[in-house]
């Protein structure tokens, strides 16, 4: 992932670009606009979150206003505003979940990496967040992690320490485990 | 054995992929739609199946397709709506996920049907791999000359896209999300028109729930009548119920609508009974939204008949005993769970996803949120109580979505049918932070129902 401070000025690269006028080929002419989603997923990719020259960069491509980036990255829960971990843990913390022991594990993932929700741990590897459902209430307790949203379904406490120590060592260099 | 529709071939190994689906007779519903039937005998085909909507309002899908406006030389389009994020509902992951083909060629049929030749499945953005799934299917289905142009020759074009969300549980309104998909923010739009007339970029469109779509594919295949013989009355045809809660066996089920509710939660080919032997305290039928009903008045309605897992039987008693089919979404809840806490846990996510526009519920859903945590906390009072029926009250009917019904439901029925519950949480403030009520309000059930 690209390290990009706040008042950095972004530039996509050419794969991006590429990638761009895929997505923007998705609809009619002039309908640009219904790129920004798709497009603002991929810049989070490559960031890991939306900084305000980057969204101002997106602006550009898709030849909108700034404000109707900002709007938009503003209305959606998925976009960073500020950046985040490198990896980002996020539990289900809706009604089903919590009646199989989401709470808890919530708890215990602030107790582990020591950091409050919302906040990044010193080392920069990792934040955390209760979301709200992510519609998958039969397999609770459940835990995405972006930046690639793999999926882990049926948590422990004892999973969560795995998972921590998992991406630690991927983070080091060491992919020792997969992912699911 | 109950039948199955669309899970059929769930089990088969490889199921994802284009060629294993195939060989288990995938595609012949493409085949004999765009072949031997025209557009509108397909759609004429799904009315007559009684489908309805698999997303929640449970509104005829062939009825709402015949709304679809045709002027000339306008593009119309086909958007499904796989914004999944009706608190207990995971049925649309589940299907994406494991046979992804089924609405793929869903989408391609009913595409057809509606004339549209660009269609959108807009995903929740949470579910990349759903999406990456997806894609995938897609571009094995275009290789074999299911999508794209001149589709087996036939000379129907169609282009076939996936799109993100941005986490928005909003987006699943359809004029939300068709705002969403245009690249804005998910609010709303008043209607009329509706999308029908005045949809994506102002064209006609519909807009599908992921299981109503994949639910066309065995209507083309076996006929509507063969379709409609399946459940009771005007509920017509299987459901996938998601089963989550405190449950032995959580998970999604492909039920024949009619299914008693007693047999749903009970049998073993079900959810197997109430996990570590527990008893039912409550449910929650479908999805977050909808009334939740006392354990009595789940098994039974309140004439004594048993309850059926149709439309028509979770609604009887209206919302004084009954609730609804929603989107199949069902939450049990054994005996120590908290009422109050789960009412408040389900209010917080109303007033999160709340999109602003509308005071009643932009505001409101933040005041019972707050009044919940109170008595949930133990300092309310017994003023609160009709403060958040009062509350919800006005939410309910004001706003332009139905996002402020959807938050107020389940307040009022919480209220409605667990009031002891609630003035418990007042009047023993302290213990309520150590112990549960538990089931003792079922001294008589039915006296505390009316």
């Amino acid at each position: 992932m690209l390290s990009v401070k706040h008042n950095e000025p972004v530039e996509f690269t050419e794969e991006m670009l590429g990638k761009f006028a895929e997505i923007v080929a998705r609809y009619p002419e002039g309908r640009q606009k219904s790129a920004l989603l798709p497009i603002m997923h991929e810049v989070q990719a490559v960031y890991g979150w939306l900084s305000v020259p980057a969204m101002d960069s997106v602006a550009a491509y898709l030849k909108l206003e700034p404000i109707e980036v900002y709007e938009v990255a503003t209305f959606y829960t998925m976009f960073f505003l500020r950046p985040q971990g490198k990896y980002v843990l996020e539990v289900c913390r809706t009604g089903p979940c919590c009646l199989v022991g989401a709470e808890r594990i919530m708890t215990h993932i602030e107790q582990r990496l020591g950091v409050k929700e919302g906040a990044v741990t010193t080392d920069g590897l990792f934040s955390w967040r209760g979301v709200e459902c992510m519609a998958a209430c039969g397999y609770g307790p459940v835990l995405q992690i972006g930046p690639e949203y793999t999926f882990h379904e049926n948590l422990t406490e004892e999973r969560v320490d795995e998972l921590i120590k998992e991406l630690k060592n991927k983070a080091e260099g060491r992919e020792l485990t997969a992912e699911s | 054995m109950a039948r199955k529709l669309l899970l059929t071939h769930i089990d088969v190994p490889g199921i994802q992929s284009f060629e294993v689906y195939r060989q288990k007779g995938g595609y012949r519903a493409v085949e004999k739609a765009l072949k031997t039937l025209t557009p509108d005998e397909v759609v004429e085909e799904v009315k007559a199946s009684g489908l309805r909507g698999r997303g929640g309002a449970g509104f005829p899908t062939g009825m709402k397709w015949s709304f679809l406006a045709k002027p000339e030389g306008v593009p119309r389009y086909l958007v499904c709506n796989a914004d999944e994020s009706e608190p207990g509902t995971f049925k649309d992951r589940y299907l994406m996920t494991y046979i992804p083909h089924a609405l793929i060629e869903g989408m391609i049929v009913s595409s057809y049907a509606l004339g549209a030749h660009t269609s959108y499945i807009y995903v929740r953005g949470e579910m990349m791999p759903q999406i990456r799934i997806l894609e995938r299917a897609i571009a094995e289905a275009r290789n074999a000359g299911f999508l794209g142009k001149n589709i087996l020759g036939t000379g129907y074009d169609l282009e076939l896209y996936v799109q993100p969300g941005g986490g928005a549980y909003i987006c699943g309104e359809e004029t939300a999300l068709l705002e969403s998909l245009e690249g804005k923010r998910g609010n709303p739009r008043i209607k009329p028109p509706f999308p029908a007339v005045s949809g994506l970029y102002n064209c006609p469109t519909v807009v599908n729930n992921v299981e109503s779509i994949a639910a066309t594919v065995p209507i083309i295949n076996d006929g509507a009548e063969e379709y409609a013989k399946i459940g009771v009355g005007r509920s017509t045809g299987t459901k996938l119920i998601s089963a989550g809660g405190n449950l032995n066996k959580p998970g999604v089920y492909e039920i024949e609508l009619g299914l008693p509710v007693e047999e749903f939660i009970y049998s073993d080919e079900y959810c197997g009974g109430i996990s570590n032997g527990k008893r039912l305290k409550a449910v929650v039928a479908g999805g977050s939204s909808v009334p939740i009903l006392p354990a009595n008045l789940i098994v039974k309605t309140l004439n004594g008949e048993p309850r059926l897992m149709t439309y028509e039987s979770l609604a009887d008693g209206g919302f004084q005993s009954g609730t609804m089919l929603g989107s199949g979404g069902f939450i049990a809840f054994d005996e120590d769970q908290c009422i109050v806490r789960n009412t408040w846990n389900f209010t917080r996510f109303y007033h999160h996803e709340s999109c602003g526009q509308c005071s009643p519920c932009r505001e409101g859903t933040g005041w019972m949120e707050k009044v919940l945590h109170k008595l949930e906390l133990g300092h309310g009072s017994s003023s609160d109580i009709d403060l958040l029926v009062n509350v919800a009250k006005n939410i309910e009917g004001n706003t332009i979505c139905p996002l402020g019904d959807a938050a107020a439901w389940p307040v009022g029925s919480a209220i409605r049918h667990f009031r002891d519950e609630f003035e418990w949480h007042v009047t023993n403030g302290n213990e309520a932070q150590t112990r549960n009520y538990g089931l003792a309000h079922y001294a008589d059930p039915l006296e505390s129902v009316v």
